[in-house]
């Protein structure tokens, strides 16, 4: 049950993409096409699947406070947990690597498609952000490591693919020249964002008013963004005149 | 002929003018244009975006008129001042009385939700120089339909104004949002006022202001009152089926809701498609709850117990599924295009409505965040099956060619 849960709550509850906004870059600039969409989704699977479960293992035998114990008694004391940051971009930025060298070997295709944001997964802050969640949602084993993991990549593929799709889609929308391309992006996702919401405060249970408190704050967020983005687009426009 | 022939002559000698879109919705709602194609095609088709327009709005008057006799009737019940209709044709239900509080209450809520989206249909075209598109025509009369009755008309245009701009017309106006505009006010207004939106004070005329006061009455949905595990004694199923009940404007009888449904599938503007599955879908769920319930995995100290153990085919009738799945789920624009694709689409919508109904006790009515989130989906669901239809047909092509 515990796993069930904590796989639901990863996907649709603390989406990447919509409730927390992290992995914004790469989303925005490959969600053109679906098929490239599909292929930088499962990366980012693949590589918070092996990442989170990593990172988990330093983090419970070399970084938290005490977790040198098994060193022998004299290291209980240590506490190197100011290295997290540090620890865990290496592991991610070793994995990325590899990730990129089994790409460019079975799907030459894919990888030219993919360009500069496979080796950008490396500073893709949905990765970083999945290794910094488990620490700090303190996950409790091995197991729950890699289902969140997994869980939260699925819940980033999702989100890349449905933004893929509408993007084809709206491709012959008469999109008003200023919020043409990102600005409509950032529109669109703040709308979907709003469709997400649905699962907002599953699970969690009778504590209403910390729920609705909750919403209305996310909703803000979604209309910022939307407006923040006419700003940009604005003065892009500018710019380009 | 006079009339017609001044206001053509009008509309040619300002032809260069700024707001002559303005003009010419006025114009084309009056008469039809004598403006002919000028190419060599010549295909005509009665139902223009228009008269598909109309005939949803049409199908929605009932479910309107219904409405207001509604809010009336719950009002003064509440109050305690008249005895429970028995059914449908009850004595105390269509009174005058009861129409008047619903003139009051609905009839504002109609206007605001026209004159503000349209208004800013009418900037937008003549910014962007284009003919008015038709598609508020809709939208405006689904809004005051799904709003509780006690709404403050400047919430209602605040958020009219958001959906029209942000979930429309930034996409380039009717047919090509992607999220339905009226679902998008009511997610507005939901997550922006919620204290408006949901609760047990909202649902009944009155009930706002005599909170708190030795006059207090209860205006709680049933689905609250569910979600809360309270017993339900007094309300039968008959009445939930006419829609003798509180609940948003339009949507408490089921019965209006069906015959609209009807109307629209026979005049083919609704996908029965979406319809169907949609309704399979909240079965779906309703019985895996209900087996949940039967094999003893939830006992009644669960939060859960009250609606999981509602009988399958009830949730149909308690909340507003009947009403989004004949009205708001068919939007061709935002639905799933293909075939197979309505039938995922309307499954996925059903089964997530009641999901969303049982386990989110902050939202206990999920139906139209459902359809919303489906909304988001749907191009997904479009794009794999056209895939797929590739995929056959070149696999098919290749054992011809072989």
């Amino acid at each position: 049950m515990e796993h069930v849960e904590l796989f639901f709550k990863s996907i649709f509850i603390d989406n990447m993409v919509f409730a927390t906004f992290l992995g914004m870059c790469s989303y925005l600039a490959v969600s053109k096409k679906v098929s490239t969409a599909v292929g930088l989704g499962a990366a980012v699977i693949f590589v918070l699947a092996i990442t989170v479960p990593l990172n988990w293992l330093l983090d419970q035998y070399i970084l938290q406070p005490g977790a040198l114990e098994w060193l022998g008694p004299e290291f209980a004391e240590y506490d190197l947990s100011f290295l997290s940051f540090i620890m865990f971009i290496a592991t991610i930025a070793t994995m990325v690597q590899l990730v990129e060298i089994v790409v460019e070997k079975f799907s030459p295709a894919l990888y030219n498609s993919l360009g500069i944001f496979l080796p950008l997964i490396a500073v893709n802050c949905a990765i970083l952000g999945g290794s910094l969640f488990m620490q700090s949602r303190e996950i409790a084993s091995l197991g729950l490591a890699l289902n969140y993991g997994i869980a939260s990549g699925i819940g980033w593929f999702l989100a890349i693919l449905a933004i893929a799709a509408i993007r084809e889609k709206i491709r012959y929308s008469n999109v008003p020249a200023p919020l043409r391309g990102l600005g409509i992006t950032f529109i669109i996702t703040g709308l979907m964002a709003i469709g997400f919401m649905s699962f907002g405060g599953m699970l969690t249970g009778g504590d209403e008013e910390a729920k609705k408190d909750d919403a209305t704050v996310k909703v803000e967020q979604t209309i910022e963004l939307s407006e923040e983005d006419k700003a940009l687009a604005d003065n892009l426009n500018k710019v380009s005149e | 002929m006079g009339l017609k022939q001044n206001l053509h002559n009008f509309k040619v000698k300002n032809k260069d003018k700024k707001w002559l879109p303005g003009f010419n919705a006025l114009f084309t709602f009056l008469y039809m244009p004598n403006e002919t194609t000028h190419g060599g095609t010549h295909i005509k088709a009665a139902d223009d975006l228009k008269r598909t327009m109309n005939t949803v709005i049409m199908a929605l008057v009932p479910c309107l008129i219904f409405g207001m006799f509604n809010a009336g009737y719950q009002h003064y019940l509440a109050l305690g001042e008249i005895d429970a209709a028995n059914g449908f044709l009850g004595a105390s239900f269509w009174t005058w009385d009861n129409l008047v509080i619903g003139l009051l209450k609905v009839l504002p809520l109609v206007a605001v939700s026209y004159g503000v989206g349209l208004a800013v249909e009418f900037i937008f075209a003549i910014i962007k120089g284009h003919e008015v598109e038709e598609g508020y025509l809709v939208t405006g009369m689904l809004v005051p339909l799904i709003v509780p009755i006690d709404i403050p008309l400047w919430m209602l245009a605040v958020a009219v104004i958001f959906g029209v701009v942000i979930g429309k017309e930034v996409f380039g106006g009717t047919g090509m949002n992607i999220l339905n505009p009226a679902l998008t006010i009511r997610a507005f207004l939901f997550f922006a006022y919620p204290t408006w939106m949901s609760g047990d004070k909202v649902w009944v005329h009155g009930a706002v202001e005599r909170a708190g006061t030795p006059d207090a009455i209860s205006g709680e949905t049933l689905l609250g009152a569910y979600a809360q595990n309270t017993s339900l004694a007094g309300i039968d199923y008959m009445d939930m089926f006419w829609g003798l009940i509180p609940g948003s404007v339009g949507e408490t009888s089921k019965f209006l809701i069906i015959v609209g449904g009807l109307f629209l599938i026979f005049t083919k503007i609704g996908s029965w498609r979406i319809m169907l599955s949609t309704l399979v879908g909240a079965l779906a769920m309703g019985l895996i709850f209900n087996g949940v319930v039967d094999a003893g995995w939830i006992g009644e100290s669960s939060k859960f117990y009250g609606l999981m153990s509602v009988p399958f085919w009830q949730h149909l009738i308690i909340g507003s599924i009947l009403f989004g799945a004949v009205y708001m789920a068919t939007d061709p624009v935002t639905a799933s295009q293909t075939n197979k694709g309505k039938w995922i689409y309307g499954f996925l919508i059903g089964f997530i409505s009641i999901m969303i109904r049982v386990f989110n006790p902050a939202y206990p009515e999920g139906v139209f965040l459902a359809i919303l989130l489906m909304n988001v989906f749907a191009p997904t669901i479009d794009h794999y099956v056209v895939q797929g239809n590739v995929k056959r047909r070149m696999k098919r092509l290749k054992a011809k060619v072989a």
